[in-house]
């Protein structure tokens, strides 16, 4: 019922924007989400944008963990 | 699928297990909310794989699960009610209710579609003026939002007949009256993922405060579920409780604003019924005052026969995370996808089509 699975945004009309998920276009609402850009990627829920996935987040979580499993106990716990 | 294949790393994943075998000791019991995280943990093997003093429970975050048999025998009268054309998501159609579901109904000439969006029930509703158009309003706080909008949408454009069925529920009063019952002693959640991208990770801070526990929010692919977990048992060893995030890139502490604003001007808190757990206060989403013409409750006259459970079933028992689906003696015997007893067989994020579809317990 929660699921949503990200979505690249291709371009935007009014409250409605085009959407690509792996290779299929789909026409979703952007009213929960009026600050999308072209280009950014969204998590879409039952046609609708909930969010816009931030990309330096991600980068920052998967330089986390692959530090996290390197071994260096100084680097367990950044910013925590 | 870029955001999802990145953490779904084997490697990367079989190093987190082995980071938490190094640091877990003390016994802890997670529960992971969802019913999203309940199949990420159990088609990725996550449960075998942590070491044993981790025991992982499976929630209550299922919206179908959870929606009270009477609920839904208010969607299946609706249903049978002549010129209404009931609009759903796909997943609440083979729930059982006390003597129907909204299949049967189907079955029996009731006009019942299913929809993938609130968009598409407001097109069928465009589409059929002299039709009522109801929408079946299941969903946490994740999918709340998308039905205000179709609400709003409604009133802008004048639209008279569309409807919506408020069923929604959620979930922080939940937990709170989980933790307040005793029944289960919990060291961690996994709180929800999808919920929280809306309500962001605020909500959950009465948890470490008042009972505790610790809380982190993950994502839904192996990696998020595993940094959580990591997470968790960092705090449980520490000492240290408190609210943490380990899916940074779609929730943040204040969730998504614009949501929670359309959330609140449509729909205003009530008691809600949940099934297996019984009534709670605040944890329900009613239609405004000022929307009322667009609440099914309030626009058609609806007798409900008294509700009644399936004999034998535990789901309400799964649901509270005092049993699981192997506990259960229907389970693959009288109880199975094709033939569901009880919800949790029945929505894809129920435990025991879970355990049922990745054959989890089997082991026993």
């Amino acid at each position: 019922m929660c699921l949503a699975i990200p979505a690249l945004v291709k371009a935007i009309d009014g409250q409605q924007a085009d959407v690509e998920i792996e290779g299929v276009s789909r026409r979703v609402s952007i009213w929960l989400t009026p600050e999308v850009k072209v280009g950014d990627y969204v998590l879409l829920h039952t046609g609708y944008a909930i969010n816009v996935i931030d990309a330096a987040e991600a980068e920052i979580t998967l330089g986390l963990m692959r530090e996290m499993v390197s071994g260096s106990e100084a680097g367990e716990q950044p910013g925590a | 699928m870029k955001y999802a294949a990145e953490y779904r790393n084997a490697e990367l994943g079989k190093q987190l297990i082995e980071r938490i075998r190094r640091r877990s000791g003390k016994p802890a019991r997670l529960m992971e909310f969802c019913g999203g995280h309940t199949i990420t943990i159990v088609k990725h093997g996550i449960r075998q794989l942590l070491p044993d003093n981790i025991e992982m429970l499976s929630g209550p975050g299922c919206p179908v699960c959870v929606t009270a048999s009477a609920d839904l025998d208010k969607a299946i009268a609706l249903a049978r009610l002549p010129g209404v054309i009931i609009t759903s998501f796909g997943d609440m159609l083979r729930v059982p209710g006390s003597y129907a579901s909204l299949q049967q109904a189907k079955a029996e000439d009731a006009d019942v579609r299913i929809v993938y969006s609130t968009q598409d029930a407001l097109q069928i509703a465009r589409e059929n003026p002299a039709k009522s158009v109801v929408f079946i309003g299941v969903g946490f706080e994740t999918t709340a939002p998308t039905i205000a909008v179709s609400v709003l949408e409604a009133a802008r454009e004048g639209i008279e007949n569309y409807f919506v069925l408020s069923l929604h529920k959620l979930c922080p009063p939940v937990m709170k009256a989980l933790l307040d019952s005793g029944e289960v002693r919990l060291d961690g959640i996994v709180c929800p993922g999808h919920v929280s991208v809306i309500t962001g990770s605020r909500p959950y801070e009465f948890i470490p405060r008042d009972y505790g526990i610790a809380c982190a929010v993950a994502g839904f692919e192996p990696l998020d579920v595993l940094l959580c977990i990591d997470m968790l048992v960092a705090q449980i060893e520490n000492n240290t409780p408190k609210v943490e995030i380990a899916y940074r890139r779609s929730v943040s502490p204040e969730g998504n604003r614009r949501a929670l604003e359309v959330m609140e001007q449509v729909f205003t808190p009530c008691p809600a019924d949940w099934r297996g757990i019984g009534t709670i206060p605040g944890s329900g989403l009613a239609v405004r005052e000022e929307f009322r013409r667009f609440d099914a409750e309030q626009a058609f006259k609806l007798e409900i026969p008294p509700p009644r459970e399936p004999k034998g079933c535990i789901c309400g028992d799964i649901l509270r995370g005092v049993k699981t689906p192997i506990d259960c003696r229907l389970f693959r015997r009288t109880c199975t996808p094709e033939h569901p007893v009880g919800p949790c067989m029945v929505s894809a994020e129920g435990s025991c089509a879970i355990y049922y579809q990745y054959g989890e317990g089997h082991e026993r």
